[in-house]
């Protein structure tokens, strides 16, 4: 059964204002396979009927569930494994360099979802103990979702997901069995702080980052929104700062406070 | 073409393995326990294998040991593939010379992703 369109154009409009997200026409299936689970869940008879608890003047925590539902995506450890080549070849170098006075690094997760990403950062430091001695890392994830935020925290996975891109020498190092799941030891798990953020909104009070993710989120979002979020991530970088975003996104026509660094996909610094 | 030797009991774990890794362009030898896919690698190493742990005759790690302290026995990737999910079994077989490990159950997903892992594909 396809969405009423009146109903269709809701969600559109609330999910563009509350998250950025873009959902275009074609696109409808994606908000059935996310939101009809949740129907369910609900004891609700139809996606109409949830649009209609959500006009209800108390429907803030109904509403953050749709966001939630619609913006969170399965996440991966060492996700495209290039970013943190370039972390250990190119921007460790280079920073242990050029911040060796303050011997502080920052680095942020912008929609870090399940914490898959931030704790792979968090892996790849420890793995380089002995050059990155006597420096303070702070590693900063922050999400939309609470719900995600909350898993992230507890840094606990299932066996399934800790095998998705977690090579099994860290999972042996790194890990500890716990019933069905593994829970990351502290050491990984203490190196990383979460705190709720929307992209849309102002993310001043975080401070400045030498390093900043923001991978695979712009994808989602329209042309006006990926520049408005590239102005606001800018703000919060020093100069030779670097950017990675995913493998499908550019800076390219969207923002000019980026360039390239040659021969590192995905790889941006302030100019 | 690369050739991976699948090592499993369960006639159906091997089918599932063979679809999954011929679609990842493997060429496929199976073996039903760690004797056979010994004497297979003596005849012909392959660059990849696909190990169970629990098999008659001879078990995954047994046939692990004996593979690395062959002739020519470190060149292949080996991948357990296994119900024995806890650390200690872990431990040990990186210990022995795994160079990845999947617990099952496991998907194409997972598979695709540790052969990425070891440099397979």
């Amino acid at each position: 059964m396809s969405i009423d369109s009146r109903d269709f154009e809701y969600l559109r409009d609330f999910l563009m204002k509350s998250s950025g997200l873009v959902v275009k026409p074609e696109k409808e299936y994606l908000l059935k396979s996310r939101l009809e689970p949740l129907v369910r869940s609900k004891g609700m008879a139809s996606i109409s009927e949830l649009v209609s608890k959500m006009k209800a003047p108390s429907a803030r925590d109904l509403q953050n569930t749709v966001t939630d539902a619609m913006t969170t995506n399965e996440s991966l450890f060492f996700r495209d494994k290039s970013p943190f080549e370039h972390l250990d070849d190119i921007m460790l170098p280079y920073l242990l360099e050029a911040r060796k006075t303050r011997r502080k690094v920052r680095i942020w997760c912008a929609a870090s979802s399940t914490g898959q990403e931030p704790y792979s950062v968090a892996m790849s430091l420890k793995e380089q103990a002995v050059k990155v001695a006597g420096w303070n890392f702070e590693i900063i994830g922050t999400d939309i979702s609470k719900t995600v935020l909350a898993k992230a925290s507890a840094g606990e996975y299932t066996q399934f997901e800790v095998q998705r891109g977690l090579p099994i020498k860290l999972l042996l190092k790194y890990f500890t069995q716990k019933g069905e799941n593994w829970v990351l030891n502290e050491d990984i798990r203490k190196m990383v702080k979460y705190q709720e953020g929307n992209l849309l909104e102002s993310f001043s009070n975080i401070g400045k980052f030498d390093i900043v993710f923001c991978r695979n989120v712009l994808i989602y979002f329209d042309l006006d929104t990926k520049r408005q979020v590239l102005e606001k991530i800018a703000k919060q970088m020093d100069p030779d700062s670097y950017l990675l975003l995913g493998a499908a996104e550019t800076v390219m026509g969207v923002c000019d406070k980026f360039e390239s660094v040659k021969g590192a996909r995905g790889l941006y610094k302030m100019k | 073409m690369k050739r991976c030797l699948v090592v499993d009991d369960s006639s159906v774990i091997r089918k599932v393995a063979r679809r999954v890794l011929e679609e990842l362009d493997f060429e496929i030898i199976e073996a039903e326990d760690g004797q056979k896919a010994l004497d297979q690698c003596f005849e012909d190493m392959p660059e990849a294998i696909l190990l169970d742990w629990n098999m008659p005759v001879m078990d995954g790690l047994e046939f692990l040991m004996q593979l690395r302290s062959s002739k020519n026995g470190d060149k292949p990737k080996v991948i357990f593939c296994t119900t024995e999910n806890d650390i200690s079994h872990i431990a040990q077989a990186v210990q022995a010379g795994a160079d990845e490990y999947i617990m099952k159950p496991f998907d194409r997903e997972i598979l695709e992703n540790k052969f990425h892992e070891v440099g397979l594909i």
